[in-house]
């Protein structure tokens, strides 16, 4: 297993224009995903995760900065290149509604991609490669979701047909947008659990864009977190180390939101620091230096409003964009307030055979 | 993998999942749409097949000028003592097939153009945009009236022409606007990320999406074809060589035979067929609008 990113976007930033302005949804953007890894996109809704995904799956193009994929700009890529890369790359949507197509059955749905693509000869090849395609989204028996339309099957089903069309054409990076959110509970640990075998077995590569902590920590345990706020990433590490050691007092306020069942937890968590204020600024008005600066519990006047923090490493093998907290790691005082329980409910378990 | 069980290979299918099964039940399935096919099938039966059934030997005969109906004229003699019957069994034919090309024109026009404006936008768009604006803007009937001025003995697959290039235009923007929304939807954005192709994705997954539409907008242009031609024959602005229901309208309105109670069958019988023929498309049309639709086909 080669090392090298399958995909990189360095620098990437998205301006969108509007009558009212410009609006930079995602402003300087660097990441990169290795294959059988995963990445996972954090944030609060607006905060440019489901812009950055778009940009990386080729669907808009970035007004700066680059989108790699094993190396190669985008932008620059042959014809011939970039119909690899769009086989490659695939994309799940987040609402199982709209992304099939109404007249069409499963089958047409699964198959059109596999007849384009020359992998299946003729129709029988079709329908055996589209039965096993649903067998491995657990859709079973296969032959009573073939020919069935999607008006007819429900949410969860629609949403595994969607993950099945996107494995259609062994993809080498799958790009998730909260493609578990509309799921039941049960169906969205086997799915997890069919993209981790994915993972784990074809050496997949993952961008999983979520704002669920607990399947952010199920899914990419062994993978990295880059947390997104107003665009930026404000925090950026190994799953363990960002979920249960948070630095940034961005990242720290999500894990501190998530609700927990144990009510001596809660209260632990319940007296972490509080938001100063839960309105999100509007892009098209950041605040002067850290865009946190009017919510930070951290703020400090002079400090955080000058000037925009630069995402640094630090020693705690992860990155981080806050003065604060790179201050006070010089003066070297540890910072540990939450637990590696923090997020609850969501406790990994010790075997994973036991789902 | 786990091996593949025999069954799936092969699709369930039955009558109605092949595209023409499905038009046959939505149309026989609920009494209007079954009601609408029937009058549909009846009239074009009725002006197709009759002429070769129906004795075409039908003299100027002066004996027999308006006769009431009889066995041996069912519908009575009209004023040269023709059989009024016979002229109405061929009378239907040039109506329905001008009609029907004309109206095939005008949604094969919009249809392709429609699509190509609203799915690549730019250039393309712009420069059909101005060319509907162009077209609405000339009165329908007027141009219709100089075109059929001008060329004295005018063909009748030109009037279908001219009636064609006129209608065109207002299903175009419709079909723009619906494959401009289409377009933005995700189940097109998830082909296109399966690099199904363009022509696929037009043709395959979006224009699908508006098939009971396409097709109710070819019924109405079928019905207003006929109109338009009918209209003309009314006007006396057309060579009368072919009788058509126009023709027996325009002579019953020119000569006054309204006003004779023996001539009623000659002057009621063209408009029957055409306010019947009509009703017919347009339930028919609602029954096409079910039948391709696999939302609306399993209530």
């Amino acid at each position: 297993m080669s090392n090298a990113p399958l995909l990189k976007l360095s620098g990437m930033e998205q301006v969108f224009e509007t009558k009212k302005g410009p609006v930079p949804a995602v402003g300087g953007v660097d990441l990169e995903v290795k294959p059988g890894k995963v990445l996972c996109l954090v944030g609060e809704s607006g905060c440019g995760k489901t812009t950055t995904a778009r940009a990386a799956a080729g669907l808009t193009k970035p007004t700066a900065g680059t989108v790699e994929f094993r190396g190669k700009n985008l932008a620059e890529m042959t014809a011939a290149e970039r119909g690899q890369y769009r086989r490659a790359v695939q994309y799940i949507h987040q609402d199982p509604y709209a992304a099939l197509n109404p007249t069409r059955t499963v089958f047409s749905t699964l198959s059109a991609g596999l007849k384009k693509h020359g992998i299946v000869k003729n129709r029988t090849e079709a329908r055996a490669k589209a039965a096993e395609l649903l067998q491995l989204v657990d859709l079973t028996p296969p032959e009573s979701y073939l020919d069935s339309y999607p008006h007819q099957l429900s949410g969860g089903q629609r949403q595994r047909v969607n993950v099945a069309r996107s494995l259609a054409l062994n993809p080498d990076l799958l790009i998730c947008d909260e493609s578990t959110s509309m799921l039941d509970v049960s169906i969205r640990v086997s799915l997890l659990n069919t993209l981790g075998r994915l993972r784990d077995e074809l050496d997949v590569g993952f961008l999983f864009i979520t704002h669920d902590l607990a399947v952010a920590k199920y899914f990419a345990w062994d993978g990295e977190i880059a947390v997104m706020y107003l665009g930026k990433v404000v925090e950026h590490g190994p799953t363990p180390e960002v979920i249960g050691n948070p630095q940034h007092p961005y990242t720290k306020a999500l894990i501190g939101a998530v609700c927990e069942p144990d009510p001596d937890l809660a209260k632990a968590n319940r007296s972490a620091e509080q938001l100063r204020s839960a309105e999100i600024p509007s892009l098209r008005d950041l605040p002067a230096g850290c865009a946190f600066h009017p919510r930070c519990p951290a703020f400090e006047p002079g400090l955080c409003d000058a000037a925009e923090p630069p995402l640094q490493a630090t020693p705690s093998r992860r990155k981080l964009s806050c003065h604060v907290v790179h201050r006070d790691l010089q003066r070297a005082t540890p910072d540990a307030t939450l637990t590696f329980d923090a997020v609850p409910g969501s406790r990994r378990p010790e075997t994973e055979s036991a789902l | 993998m786990s091996t593949v069980d025999a069954a799936i290979l092969k699709p369930r299918k039955q009558f109605g999942e092949t595209f023409f099964g499905r038009v046959w039940t939505g149309l026989t399935r609920s009494p209007a749409g079954f009601a609408g096919t029937v009058l549909v099938l009846g009239i074009v039966l009725f002006s197709f097949v009759g002429p070769l059934v129906v004795n075409q030997d039908n003299p100027t005969d002066t004996t027999q000028i308006w006769t009431e109906p009889s066995s041996a004229h069912w519908l009575g003699t009209q004023y040269e003592g023709k059989d009024t019957f016979t002229i109405l069994v061929n009378s239907g034919a040039e109506p329905i097939w001008v009609g029907t090309l004309a109206a095939l024109m005008a949604v094969f026009v919009a249809v392709v153009f429609g699509s190509a404006a609203g799915y690549f936008r730019g250039k393309i768009d712009a420069v059909l945009l101005q060319l509907t604006d162009v077209t609405v803007t000339i009165p329908q009937f007027l141009l219709m009236l100089a075109v059929v001025a001008f060329f004295d003995d005018i063909p009748a697959w030109g009037i279908a022409f001219v009636v064609g290039s006129t209608m065109w235009a207002f299903l175009f923007r419709s079909i723009r606007a619906q494959v401009m929304s289409l377009k933005e939807r995700e189940f097109v954005e998830a082909a296109r990320l399966q690099d199904l192709g363009t022509a696929r994705i037009v043709f395959r997954e979006i224009l699908p999406n508006m098939a009971g539409f396409i097709f109710v907008n070819f019924v109405i242009a079928v019905n207003q074809a006929i109109y338009a031609i009918v209209g003309l024959y009314v006007l006396g602005l057309m060579p009368s060589g072919t009788p058509n229901w126009g023709l027996m309208i325009h002579q019953s309105w020119s000569q006054n035979f309204y006003l004779n109670p023996v001539a009623m069958p000659f002057v009621l019988a063209p408009l029957l067929m055409i306010v019947l023929f009509t009703i017919g498309l347009v339930t028919m049309g609602r029954g096409l609008d079910q039948a391709l639709n696999p939302r609306l086909r399993e209530r």
